[in-house]
């Protein structure tokens, strides 16, 4: 006979799962709360805000622009296939620049991002759970959410939209690059047609969406690592956590964001 | 003053503390004994506000531990000095800027006073050259004097130790009991000391406590302590593996 899971097995399973979801989700909003309060004491935090934003903006350009400029290079080469005999190519540079700007450059910028920011946040902060520097924090009469939370949540806040003018521009120009050497299509052709129904409010929109992936990123990343336990394996499992919900949450707010920011 | 009153606190089905009564007097030096793992570094945890009773109490000159919250919790805490059993120290820290964060957190003295402090409580504890020094540069006995450095450098009214001589050689774990001393006797100190070091613990107790199975089973002077016919705590001073207390 073969063996089955039990229904009631089953079940409980999957209603653990969900219970541990919202318990995780209210724990987050939480820390928001406290991190929002945190606010109250920048002005002494202002030293580790600044090497934050230094460790999640300035040192994550290299792979921004490796990750922009074939993204960039990628899209025009794909549009151009989708326009053959159908669309003028002078129309490349709109459509390319529209998608790079309002989701190519957000996006992708936030997941890679993720990966790197997201994953070194819950790792350091998870190795500072388990060897009990969370603690000595706390036996100090230091918050861990303004002496480690806020400065990480508040640089990436503010430098995931830096990084994505970054990337958008420089995914503009591989775009170019391919629209010239590959698809023999003039720059300035190009580029007319990305200035083309461009809109600020488009590059705007990916902006503020730059800024709730930075929030999304370092909070899921501090959260996962403060409720870090046991030793390196905790700390192991914290960080994937972290990646992966960073990762699934930033596709998710961006198909919300985009509703709220777009009426079709 | 530090009133422990009928603490239990279980993780899991593990019952940990089973009704601790205890009470540190200002300017005493209680030392808690016991054996590995029966809960001594939790009950310390405890009187920090660490970690949350289950049931019971932790007053503190009067102020519930386990009642107050945030900005409350935080002053209380302002009153102790801690040194972890593993030393805590923040490893993305030098020697000195670990040493310094209490004040730069919590005074507004300027950077050469803060250094100056520093500097002098690291000599206390026998550490000179090691200023900029990461903690993982450190051997163990340097990182556990520095926590120690740490720990009293805002001259906290109360000191908790958790097992200060541990894994320090018998001359460098004289040396921190002398300072344990002194610093008792510089600022009248309480303190609440965790160890299974005997000589520690009969050099530098006003009292004697040991813990087992989750309950304070004595509680008495270094004298009665070296005497005692109770056959637990003679087993644990003078360590022998036979006896009441079950090791394996
Ligand atoms: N945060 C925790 N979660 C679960 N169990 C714990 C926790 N802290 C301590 N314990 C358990 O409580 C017991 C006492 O631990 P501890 O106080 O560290 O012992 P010791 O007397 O050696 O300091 C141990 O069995 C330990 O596994
Ligand atoms: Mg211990």
């Amino acid at each position: 006979m073969r063996w089955q899971v039990p229904r009631t097995i089953e079940l409980e399973y999957v209603g653990g799962k969900v219970v541990r979801f919202f318990s995780h989700t209210g724990a987050v909003f939480i820390l928001l709360g406290q991190t929002v309060v945190a606010l109250a004491e920048i002005r002494k935090r202002v030293g580790l805000w600044f090497d934050q934003m230094l460790f999640v903006g300035v040192r994550s350009l290299p792979l921004i622009v490796i990750t922009s400029v074939f993204t960039g290079g990628v899209s025009a080469w794909q549009a151009a296939y989708q326009f053959k005999g159908y669309i003028p190519l002078r129309y490349l540079g709109t459509a390319v620049g529209k998608a790079i700007v309002i989701e190519l450059a957000p996006v992708l910028t936030a997941l890679v991002v993720a990966g790197r920011v997201g994953a070194a946040i819950a790792a350091e902060i998870g190795t500072m759970k388990v060897t009990e520097q969370v603690d000595a924090l706390e036996a100090m009469g230091i918050s861990p959410v303004s002496y480690l939370v806020f400065p990480r949540v508040a640089a990436s806040v503010v430098m995931l939209p830096v990084l994505t003018v970054f990337a958008d521009f420089i995914a503009i120009m591989g775009a170019m690059a391919v629209a010239v050497f590959f698809v023999g299509l003039p720059g300035e052709i190009f580029l007319n047609g990305v200035k083309l129904f461009f809109h600020v409010s488009d590059l705007m929109s990916g902006l503020v969406k730059a800024a709730v992936f930075g929030l999304i990123i370092s909070l899921v990343g501090c959260y996962h690592g403060l409720s870090a336990e046991g030793g390196a394996e905790g700390v192991g499992q914290s960080t994937t956590r972290a990646v992966v919900w960073a990762s699934v949450l930033i596709l998710v707010s961006d198909y919300v964001v985009a509703t709220l920011l777009f009426s079709i | 003053m530090i009133e422990i009153v009928d603490l239990h606190k279980s993780f899991g089905r593990k019952r940990v503390l089973d009704g601790i009564n205890l009470t540190v007097r200002e300017g005493e030096t209680a030392v808690i004994i016991g054996g590995s793992g029966t809960g001594k570094s939790v009950l310390l945890k405890h009187i920090i506000g660490l970690l949350e009773p289950d049931e019971g109490s932790i007053l503190v000159d009067g102020t519930d531990v386990s009642s107050v919250r945030g900005e409350e919790l935080y002053l209380l805490r302002k009153k102790f000095g801690m040194v972890f059993q593993s030393g805590a120290l923040f490893d993305s820290l030098t020697v000195v800027e670990n040493v310094g964060l209490p004040l730069r957190e919590h005074t507004d003295l300027k950077e050469e006073e803060v250094l100056e402090i520093v500097r002098e409580k690291l000599a206390l504890v026998g550490l000179s050259g090691v200023d900029n020094q990461k903690p993982a540069e450190l051997s163990g006995g340097m990182r556990k004097r520095v926590a120690l450095a740490r720990a009293l450098v805002a001259e906290p009214e109360v000191m908790l130790y958790d097992e200060p001589t541990t894994g320090l050689d018998p001359i460098m774990a004289d040396v921190i009991n002398e300072l344990i001393l002194d610093l008792r006797k510089r600022l009248g100190n309480t303190a609440v000391v965790v160890t299974h070091d005997m000589a520690s613990a009969f050099k530098i107790a006003d009292r004697i406590c040991m813990l087992f199975k989750g309950k304070i089973i004595w509680d008495a002077s270094p004298e009665e302590t070296r005497d005692t016919k109770d056959p637990v705590v003679q087993q644990f001073i003078t360590g022998t593996s036979v006896g009441p207390i079950q090791v394996v």
